[in-house]
C-alpha cells in the first residue's frame, strides 16, 4: 500500500483534483471515487452576523453536495443561516513565508492611523 | 341512541390512536435503522448527515407518541409506548424495517420514505386535529430537507459510476415491493379519521419519485407494471427483522425495568 501525504498551499491544488458543477464529469473522471472529491472552504454567516466567517473545509463532489454536508456538519448547532462554500483551489493566499516582506513595514508607520492627528476642537463631527 | 353513539365514539378514539402509533412506529423504526450507521458511514460529512436525519425522525416520533400516551391514558408514557410493545403491536410499514443494505440501498429507503412522509405531513397540517397539525408543521420542514439530500444522492448514484448504478438497481429491486404499502390504507387509515385520503397521495408519489429516478437512470417501465406489494406492516405483521430492532431497542428496558439515565 503507497502512502503518500502531497501538502498544497492554498492556489496550488493541480488541475486533476479539481471539482466540476456537471455532475457526468465529475462522475467519469476517476477509478478512484475518492479522487474525484475536491476540498471546499466552508463559510458561515450567522444568525446576527454580517459577514461569512471561515468555519472549516470538507470534500465533496460537487457544489450542491458541499453546500449539503456544509449544513449538515457546520450548522447542527445554529451556527448560521447563510453558506457559501468555495473550492480550494480558488483560494489564493500569502505564503507564509513572505509574511516579513509583506507585513512588518507597516508596524512602524503610525502616521497611517486617524488617532494620530490632533483635531482641533471646533471641529465636532469628524 | 347515546349508548351506540358513545361506544362508535370511542371505537373511532380507538382508531384514531391506532393510527398516531402508526406515524410514531414509521418514524421510530426508520431511525432506529439509520442509526445503525452511526460510526460506519462511508465518509464523515454523510455519517453525520444520517445521523441526523435519524435524530430528526425521532423527535418526530417523541412528538407522535407523547401525544398517543394522552389520549390513551392508562399510564401510558412515550416510553412505555416505545419500549414496551411487542412486534405484533408495532403499526410500522415494512419498509422502514428493511435492512440498511449498503449505503445506495439506504439511501432509497429513505429517498421513497421521505417523499411519502412529504405528502402525508403536508396533508395533516391541514387537519382538524391541532396536535398532529403543529406536529405536522414542524417536521415538514425537517422532511423537505430529507427529501432534498435523497434525491441528489439517488442522482448522483444511479447516474454515476457502473459500480454504484448497478448497486441501485439492486436496490431497487430489493425495495420496490415494499412501497405499495405506503398508499394500502389499514382500517384507521380511514378518512374519517386522518382527515385525509391515502389514496390520493400516491399519484403525486409516484410523479415525484419518476422524475428523480428518470434523472438518476433507473426507471424502467417494469415498475408500473402492478406486481405483488408486500405489505401487513401496518397492521402488526412484520418481516423477521422486527424482532431483532427491537431487541436493540428494547433489551436494557426489558433488562433492567424502569431503569433510568
Amino acid at each position: 500500500m503507497k502512502i503518500s501525504i502531497q501538502k498544497f498551499y492554498y492556489g496550488d491544488i493541480p488541475d486533476e483534483n479539481k471539482g466540476d458543477t456537471d455532475l457526468k464529469e465529475s462522475a467519469v473522471q476517476s477509478q478512484d471515487g475518492r479522487d474525484a472529491w475536491p476540498l471546499w472552504e466552508i463559510f458561515i454567516r450567522s444568525k446576527q452576523g454580517l459577514d461569512h466567517k471561515h468555519a472549516g473545509s470538507l470534500h465533496a463532489a460537487d457544489a450542491v453536495m458541499a453546500i449539503e454536508n456544509a449544513r449538515d456538519v457546520y450548522t447542527r448547532r445554529q451556527e448560521g443561516i447563510s453558506i457559501w462554500v468555495v473550492e480550494s483551489k480558488y483560494i489564493h493566499a500569502t505564503n507564509p513565508d513572505e509574511a516579513e516582506s509583506l507585513y512588518e513595514p507597516a508596524s512602524d508607520k503610525i502616521y497611517r492611523h486617524p488617532s494620530f492627528y490632533n483635531l482641533p476642537d471646533e471641529l465636532k463631527h469628524m | 341512541m347515546k349508548k351506540i353513539s358513545k361506544s362508535l365514539d370511542s371505537a373511532k378514539a380507538t382508531l384514531r390512536e391506532a393510527f398516531i402509533l402508526h406515524l410514531a412506529d414509521n418514524t421510530l423504526i426508520l431511525a432506529q435503522r439509520n442509526s445503525e450507521w452511526c460510526g460506519h458511514g462511508p465518509v464523515l460529512e454523510q455519517d453525520i448527515a444520517i445521523t441526523n436525519i435519524s435524530l430528526d425522525l425521532l423527535g418526530q416520533a417523541r412528538n407522535f407518541y407523547q401525544y398517543a400516551a394522552q389520549l390513551i391514558g392508562n399510564g401510558s408514557t412515550e416510553d412505555s409506548l416505545c419500549f414496551l410493545r411487542s412486534e405484533r403491536e408495532f403499526k410500522n410499514c415494512l419498509l422502514v424495517e428493511q435492512p440498511n443494505g449498503d449505503w445506495g440501498q439506504t439511501i432509497l429507503r429513505q429517498f421513497f420514505f421521505s417523499v411519502y412522509q412529504h405528502l402525508l405531513y403536508s396533508q395533516l397540517q391541514d387537519t382538524q386535529d391541532e396536535n398532529l397539525a403543529a406536529i405536522a408543521t414542524k417536521s415538514l420542514k425537517e422532511v423537505t430537507y430529507h427529501v432534498r439530500w435523497s434525491s441528489e444522492w439517488v442522482i448522483r448514484m444511479g447516474d454515476g459510476t457502473s459500480e454504484s448504478h448497478k448497486r441501485m438497481k439492486q436496490a431497487m429491486n430489493e425495495l420496490w415491493p415494499f412501497t405499495g404499502e405506503l398508499f394500502l390504507p389499514a382500517g384507521y387509515e380511514n378518512e374519517t379519521i386522518t382527515g385525509f385520503n391515502l389514496l390520493s397521495l400516491k399519484q403525486p408519489w409516484l410523479q415525484k419519485i419518476t422524475d428523480i429516478l428518470k434523472e438518476a437512470k433507473l426507471w424502467s417501465s417494469v415498475y408500473e407494471n402492478d406486481i405483488f406489494m408486500q405489505n401487513g406492516g401496518k397492521n402488526g405483521l412484520h418481516s423477521e427483522y422486527m424482532g431483532y430492532i427491537l431487541t436493540d431497542l428494547q433489551y436494557m428496558q426489558r433488562a433492567y425495568p424502569g431503569a433510568e439515565w
